[in-house]
């Protein structure tokens, strides 16, 4: 099997001969390498991803090209029409188990970012016309124009690029095909049969998640899944003799596929959240939940699509199951029992105690007999994620993380011992942690406080640590400005702020929410953070955010919300009602340090009365006049680009 | 830790009184033609001297001579003017009632001299309420009723004097000459036939029923108490005009107290047709009229469900979820931060306005600007609930900072925690902490969407026009 790789390094170079592609080389970044998971042979024989590599790259050297060629001949005799350059690339998925991406390709493109930055989409764009590759309206099948059946030679051929998710959703059905040609040219190779088991395991999943898309809002979520995906561009491929004897797609087909690799999609995509007015759904959850939450009596009509539980019951609970839990890790454990009881909470500071604690379970886990690392471990932190959500939301920054780690984990070269591949996924998430979260907020740090100047009165709401950082920092570059912390119920964030600023010397004037367009008159520039910003510019931060940003905006005061790109989210928000987080009813019934407000008292358990405990609402793009991330500062229009730049780099990382 | 809030009370009082010194500075311009001002003159010039300093003292003692109240009035006033200034009347409406009635005893204890006695009375109701004012200058309410109070003896003293011209002959105008003259206001070439019309015209403000009226009685010759009293002999038709312009004036003052005390009703009435079924509300603050108004759309068997701020750091919103609870409507609480993602799943905010001023701007509860904002940028409906105790005939003028009121960082920090940086009174240099707890927020009109007031509906545009009918053009100035 091994040896059937090698041919790759003999493309390798015919590949980086193409000249068109300067720009493109970031864009092959997405297509999954093929290397990465050469664990298995059948696979990742015909994935020709030669092209992916860039120059920085150690180039893998164990692959031969001349042993693809069988398989391809029999996969061209399958009639499997459909082949295309990513396609075929994706081959190797189903040993990978998920989505192949090379790590190594990933960190090259990493060390200079600028290439991957907006300007790249134009270029592919400007290539692909130049190319004048037929392109595949919105089908994101790859389509392949190339002589099937010759081997050795160098065929050109084009492909539809495809986006990062697209390619990803098409993995599965790949694997389908895969196990279909498999079956055929099993003959051919004894030793795959642990690889072709989980290729068909994987097809059959694909197909029933298929199935099950159809079967209900499928055609909607696909449809709008389409149009979203307005950052397909086309981009001719590179020749490379290992595709040779693919056939060419056939339109039909491939059409077919597309949609098919639409509905895959969204099981990488995020997920639909939980509705929780689904009530087989949640019954469902339920048996599952480590947690076990009470509903809370009163629940708000308007958020039935919510969880809405009693808080602070559990936890006593589940402290003393602390000793018993053989499943959960204690580090998983305990993070989820501190999310429980509210004493993390941040965006930040949440995504690192979880990354944190994932470390952890890296370093304490050992492989099950008759398993594979990857397979199991991916199941493992599923497991612990649905635990972790089950004791407060995910954010979207820990989403994102979540989502990284199991790309990781995916795409960890079987071939590595144990041990090797402990080390490889402690150190990713450790530079997950460091890059993103840590070096971002200096970045942006370094942007923002360019923005204040002497005598400036910055307001700021609730505690974004951002933000805080940004303040400190200008303080001790000895810039002389005011700062206003707004504060709301029930968290008070404002005041830890407040303290922390004060500490360090700096002029604060503090005031709750309600006031805001009162001391608006004196603000100069409005800092604030934001829990997530999604594609289409909505800011989705701590509740109160968008009333200050509106009040703001009102008066002409510039708006700079300080975000790092991890949080970027391609999820669209019009609203705050239909995705939020419900906090705890009572925080609003009982007012803390004022005993004398009990009006309430003794009245939550009345039927008419609702707290409504909003934790984040969404703020509308035309508030906000800036956004601050580590790729810069830019507007709010600008935020669908870096999501995609974002996401190409972080499938590679 | 007090000092501070005591500092940032006085300064906010300053403030305010220049608020009411530069909103009363921009209305000079509007006080127009001529023979207005001259009446201007003539009366303020025929009541008392100090008078007419009024508008640059804020503190001038009452004019002494012209007072002859009894002891227990004044105890009265001062009382009233303790708990205005301390703050324990709170809400316009027990303003109101209170001013209102307090004037009512000034007015029922003061002895009215023969000569003058409409200027008389409206000499010490003046004097009165100039403190009241001073003492509380944001309860717009105090100086509302003190104008309406004024007004009604105005129309008073013009309705009896109207009336007495019919039994009085027209000789009676040549003693009234040699009287104007006498005073020596120096207008030798205007009889008082011209001097008394144009003080009514003044009187009252230009409704469509004075314009009517008007011709006619202009025709004849007019015959004003308070110019001709004290010329006239001492008969018993005399002093019967006296105590009927003081009952009447009263009666007048009775009326304007059971206009307060039901305004809730008059408005609650209108509430079924704006309220529809299945309606979603949003209020903030805790006033009664909105309790009222919604309550009454319940009782007509509309269901809705209403959401009610929370109204930080009063928590008012609490009380009004809990009385609303207590009449069986839906009610949810939220926070005040979530007002802006709540609103676009609102079909209608509705609040209780502190005070309306002439322009159509609103001072209501802190916080409502935010939500007229969010209303606005949801095309929901904001509308503004105000008793005709609540229209201010004056324009604002920065009224966000100018008629506001500071409270007591308590409300928002716990003086123990943060002593440390609240109080720099003992050592040097400025605290690096201030703490702003504002009262009022101010709405101007281009979003607001409706005035419900006890007569009916009206847009912010038409307020000036509304509140003219409730005061004197010569009372805006206290």
């Amino acid at each position: 099997m091994e040896s059937r790789r090698n041919p790759r390094a003999v493309v390798d170079p015919k590949v980086r001969q193409v000249g068109f592609f300067t720009s493109s080389q970031p864009d092959s970044t997405y297509q999954p390498d093929p290397i990465a998971s050469e664990s298995h042979p059948v696979v990742s024989s015909i994935s020709p991803s030669g092209n992916s590599l860039s120059p920085v790259m150690i180039p893998p050297p164990r692959h031969n090209s001349s042993d693809t060629f069988p398989l391809r001949a029999a996969a061209a005799a399958s009639a499997v029409s459909p082949s295309s350059f990513s396609y075929s690339t994706r081959r190797d998925f189903p040993d990978g188990s998920m989505t192949a991406s090379p790590g190594r390709v990933s960190r090259a493109s990493f060390s200079k970012p600028s290439s991957s930055l907006p300007g790249v989409g134009m270029d592919s764009m400007a290539a692909a016309k130049s190319s004048s590759v037929p392109a595949s309206g919105l089908t994101t099948v790859s389509v392949v124009n190339m002589p099937p059946g010759l081997s050795g030679t160098v065929t050109c051929f084009k492909v539809v690029d495809l986006v990062l998710l697209d390619s990803q959703c098409l993995v599965y059905q790949i694997a389908e095909k895969e196990s279909d040609q498999k079956k055929n040219s099993k003959p051919l190779k004894e030793k795959t049969t642990k690889a072709e088991r989980r290729a068909l395991q994987e097809a059959q999943r694909a197909a029933k998640a298929a199935a099950k898309a159809e079967g209900g809002k499928a055609p909607l979520v696909s449809s709008g899944s389409v149009a979203s995906t307005n950052v397909k561009v086309t981009k001719p491929a590179k020749p490379s003799s290992q595709k040779n004897d693919v056939a060419a797609v056939a339109a039909g087909p491939s059409e077919k596929k597309g949609g098919q690799a639409e509905k895959d999609r969204k099981k990488d995509a995020p997920h639909p959240r939980m509705q929780y007015d689904d009530e087989s759904r949640v019954v469902k959850a339920k048996r599952r939940a480590v947690v076990k939450q009470t509903e809370a009596k009163n629940r708000v009509e308007l958020f039935r699509h919510l969880p809405q539980y009693e808080h602070g019951t559990q936890l006593p609970d589940l402290e003393t199951k602390f000793f018993q839990l053989d499943p959960m890790h204690p580090a998983v454990y305990k993070v989820g029992l501190q999310y429980l009881s509210g004493d993390i909470s941040g965006g930040n500071a949440r995504c690192i105690a979880m990354l944190q604690a994932f470390q952890e379970v890296v370093k304490d886990y050992s492989t099950p007999s008759e398993k594979t690392l990857n397979r199991d471990m991916t199941a493992k932190i599923s497991s612990y994620v649905s635990f972790l959500i089950e004791c407060r939301p995910l954010s979207v920054s820990m989403g994102n993380a979540i989502r990284f780690v199991k790309n990781r984990i995916a795409k960890l070269p079987i071939t590595l011992s144990e041990s090797e591949a402990k080390a490889a996924l402690q150190s990713d998430i450790e530079r997950f942690i460091n890059e993103k979260i840590v070096m971002a907020d200096t970045v942006i740090v370094k942007h923002a406080v360019t923005k204040i100047r002497d005598g400036d009165v910055l307001l700021t709401y609730g505690s974004p640590t951002a933000v805080e950082m940004v303040l400190l920092h200008a303080h001790e570059l000895k810039k002389k400005f005011r700062v206003l912390v707004v504060d709301s119920r029930p968290k008070l964030e404002g005041q830890l702020l407040l303290r922390r600023l004060i500490k360090r010397g700096i002029n604060c004037t503090y005031t709750h929410i309600n006031a805001v367009s009162y001391i608006m008159h004196e603000v100069t520039k409005v800092f604030l953070g934001a829990s997530s910003v999604l594609s289409n510019g909505t800011v989705y931060s701590r509740v109160g955010t968008a009333s200050v940003a509106m009040v703001a905006s009102a008066f002409r005061v510039p708006v700079l919300v300080c975000c790092e790109a991890y949080k970027f989210h391609e999820r669209v928000q019009l609203d705050s009602i239909c995705s939020n987080e419900l906090g705890d009813p009572n925080a609003i019934s009982k007012v803390r340090g004022r005993e004398d407000i009990n009006y309430l008292d003794g009245l939550t358990n009345n039927a008419n009365l609702q707290f409504l405990n909003l934790m984040y609402d969404a703020t509308p793009s035309d508030y906000i006049s800036m956004i601050i991330t580590d790729y810069g500062m830019v507007p709010p229009t600008s935020v669908p680009v870096i999501v995609r730049e974002y996401q190409k780099e972080h499938s590679l990382v | 830790n007090y000092k501070r809030y005591l500092y940032q009370r006085v300064f906010l009082e300053r403030l305010s009184y220049w608020a009411f010194v530069s909103a009363a500075q921009t209305l000079r311009p509007i006080k127009p033609p001529a023979s207005h001002y001259l009446v201007f003159l003539f009366n303020s010039v025929s009541l008392s001297p100090e008078y007419s300093l009024s508008t640059s003292s804020p503190h001038r003692s009452p004019p002494s001579h012209s007072h002859r109240k009894m002891p227990d009035v004044q105890s009265m006033v001062l009382e009233f003017v303790n708990k205005l200034r301390k703050r324990k009347i709170e809400g316009s409406q027990a303003t109101a009632r209170c001013t209102v009635e307090l004037l009512r005893s000034v007015i029922s204890h003061h002895r009215v001299p023969h000569a003058n006695q409409a200027s008389a009375l409206i000499d010490a109701v003046k004097a009165v309420g100039a403190q009241l004012v001073a003492a509380n200058p944001v309860e717009l309410a105090v100086g509302n009723v003190v104008r309406r109070v004024l007004h009604i003896i105005r129309e008073e003293d013009l309705s009896l004097a109207t009336a007495a011209v019919a039994g009085l002959d027209l000789l009676d105008a040549s003693d009234d000459d040699e009287d104007v003259n006498g005073k020596g206001i120096g207008y030798p070439g205007m009889s008082a036939a011209v001097v008394a019309a144009a003080a009514r015209s003044t009187l009252r403000p230009p409704s469509l029923q004075t314009l009517l009226e008007g011709t006619p009685e202009s025709a004849t010759v007019p015959y004003t108490s308070s110019s001709g009293a004290d010329s006239e002999s001492k008969t018993a038709d005399k002093s019967s005009i006296t105590r009927k312009l003081k009952h009447d004036v009263i009666e007048g003052v009775n009326q304007l107290i059971h206009e307060i005390a039901g305004c809730h009703e008059q408005i609650a009435e209108q509430a079924v047709e704006h309220i529809h079924q299945n309606e979603v509300i949003l209020t903030l603050g805790s006033s009664r009229t909105v309790l009222e108004f919604l309550c009454a759309a319940k009782e007509k068997k509309r269901s809705f469900r209403v959401f009610v701020a929370e109204g930080a750091p009063r928590y008012q919103g609490h009380l009004l979820a809990k009385e609303l609870v207590a009449r069986g409507l839906q009610t949810t609480v939220i926070t005040d931060s979530a007002v802006f993602a709540m609103i676009s799943r609102v079909n209608m905010v509705i609040i209780g306005a502190h005070a309306v001023m002439a322009n159509g701007g609103v001072i209501g509860p802190v916080g409502v600007n935010m939500a007229a904002l969010a209303a606005k940028k949801h095309a929901v409906p904001f509308v503004v609930l105000a008793g005709s105790h609540k229209l201010c005939p004056l324009y604002p003028h920065n009224p966000e900072v100018l008629l506001n009121e500071l409270r007591s960082p308590s409300e928002l920090l716990d003086f123990g925690e943060f002593s440390d940086c609240l109080d720099f009174g003992t050592g040097s240099g400025s605290p690096l902490l201030q703490v702003v707890n504002p009262t009022f927020d101010y709405v101007p009109p281009s979003l607001v969407s409706l005035f419900i007031t006890d007569t009916g509906g009206h847009n912010p545009s038409y307020m000036y026009r509304l509140i003219a009918d409730y005061y004197s053009a010569d009372d805006l100035v206290m």
